[in-house]
């Protein structure tokens, strides 16, 4: 068995308040997948992503992880970004770094393999030669990139993005697919990937997950392409 | 020199000098939090309730510090509460909340004792104000607030600049936005009755806003913040001492030149980058 960790949803019903946006999902999402999320605005993507990362209870059912996703530190998480984030003081290796911190328990300071590993993720992706450069002097790119090695020092096998192409133009749009297409071929990583941007996005990935107000599709890509698109 | 000796032959500004050098650190390391996390008016508010809290205590003769950093522990982690959900907007709740506890305080006052010389120091700030007792409490919680920031120095940092990535992977935010509400009142009471509370906000908004011209890591914001605030606090001494002006006021004033000095600077370094980027 290859593939041990799974993420399971079980007759789930999420929603927030008094708001119920999905009923009855479920589906289950395998190590090495490369899940996009869809669907219209309040179709209830963001609900399902903190269902995943365990922020908001599903209001029904059940939502199981199994193998080494068991641990609730195991996800990387890659946010919108904040207005706030946009003149804050801080240098790229400050930020990756900090993707450890939910393996420091109580230990003030990063240990020294903590901070190869984060050179190593930031050569990964390209910005190491940025490590000094402060956070909001860079392109809107390679912010998207200082991010998405901070969520690889979180976590190694699962990856969690929400819009990460919001206000990139269409090249560094494209880099970024063409950067997790390969962390998901070469490195086994998985990925899921709320994004508005279906067109392109629905190209790069495996498998598509469309949230309706009236129920949900979750398919191969190819088979999605087929059914939606004329 | 020959001032600064002169002015240390005083016991009492001895113990001014002690407690607000510790007081002025604190709040500048809590300050680049707040203000980047867009809190700035929560200090101002938890000084209106701090000055509340210490005209009720000062009316029935309670112990001001023990009585008041308390109250203002509990608001404080209100006000933080009541950001988080949204509900109430978070600059009107503040607003709402300071004008209330401040007309409490002075209803207080007025039928207890009325404005006298005492009020008036939590107001506008007194170095006479600070007894041998205080200093002692005083310089205890600060020793308090500095080990713990440096303790979660790292978690402060990764919830300032990204809440929702920190509690996505597991870090106990609300645990620490409380830590930080709490550390934020027990400043802004041992503060106040040096700067006063109408000031005690620059204390927290001058170092963390003047640093962030300059540098562009947050560990360098942080300790230039540090530099800044006991520079600015010795400095603002030694001027109210020469020239008979209110404490507060006076260190007040020379944050905001520091602050206009370092506007300069940047202006000149930006200058300086063109013209080089032009060259090439």
């Amino acid at each position: 068995m290859t593939n041990q960790s799974e993420l399971c949803f079980s007759h789930v019903t999420l929603g927030y308040e008094s708001t119920v946006t999905t009923t009855n999902l479920t589906l289950s999402i395998h190590s090495g997948d490369y899940i996009c999320v869809v669907g219209e605005n309040g179709s209830g993507k963001s609900t399902f992503i903190k269902s995943i990362l365990g922020i908001l209870k599903p209001l029904q059912g059940e939502i199981i992880r199994k193998g080494e996703w068991k641990q609730n530190n195991s996800i990387g998480y890659l946010p919108q970004q904040t207005p706030a984030q946009r003149d804050f003081p801080a240098s790229v290796q400050e930020i990756v770094c900090s993707g450890f911190l939910n393996q420091m328990g109580f230990r003030p300071f990063y240990k020294k393999q903590e901070k190869e590993k984060a050179l190593e993720n930031m050569i990964k992706l390209g910005i190491e030669n940025l490590r000094n450069r402060c956070y909001r002097e860079l392109s809107g790119g390679q912010q998207q990139r200082v991010l998405l090695a901070r969520a690889l020092c979180a976590a190694q096998k699962l990856l969690i993005l929400d819009e990460p192409t919001t206000g990139l133009d269409s090249n560094s749009s494209d880099e970024l697919y063409n950067i997790l297409n390969n962390l998901n071929d070469k490195e086994q990583i998985t990925i899921i990937m709320v994004t508005h941007d279906t067109e392109r996005a629905v190209q790069y990935a495996k498998q598509v997950l469309h949230l309706k107000h009236n129920g949900y599709f979750f398919g191969s890509s190819s088979e999605y392409q087929k059914n939606f698109k004329k | 020199m020959h001032i600064l000796t002169d002015m240390l032959s005083f016991a009492f500004i001895q113990r001014a000098f002690l407690v607000g050098i510790f007081v002025s650190l604190c709040s500048a390391l809590l300050g680049v939090s707040l203000v980047l996390k867009r809190y700035s008016m929560i200090g101002d508010g938890l000084s209106h309730v701090s000055f509340g809290a210490l005209s009720i205590a000062l009316a029935f003769g309670w112990a001001p510090l023990k009585f008041s950093i308390p109250v203002v522990a509990i608001a404080a982690f209100f006000l933080l509460r009541i950001t988080e959900n949204a509900k109430v907007k978070s600059d009107a709740a503040i607003a709402a909340v300071s004008a209330a506890s401040l007309a409490i305080g002075i209803i207080v006052t007025s039928l207890k004792t009325g404005i006298n010389t005492d009020v008036a120091s939590y107001m506008f700030g007194s170095i006479l104000a600070m007894k041998q007792e205080d200093v002692v409490i005083s310089i205890l919680l600060s020793v308090v607030v500095l080990i713990l920031f440096c303790f979660c120095y790292h978690k402060i940092f990764a919830i300032t600049f990204d809440e929702s990535f920190a509690k996505a992977t597991g870090v106990h935010t609300s645990f620490y936005n409380t830590l930080i509400a709490i550390l934020t009142a027990v400043t802004v009471v041992l503060g106040m009755r040096m700067m006063g509370a109408l000031l005690i906000s620059s204390l927290i908004i001058f170092p963390a806003m003047s640093s962030m011209r300059l540098f562009k890591r947050f560990s360098f914001v942080i300790i230039s913040s540090g530099i800044i605030a006991i520079i600015c606090f010795c400095a603002g001494m030694i001027t109210s001492y020469q020239f008979d002006t209110p404490v507060g006021a006076s260190i007040v004033i020379i944050y905001l030149a520091i602050f206009f000095l370092f506007c300069i600077i940047q202006k000149i370094k930006t200058i300086c980058k063109k013209s080089a980027v032009n060259k090439k």
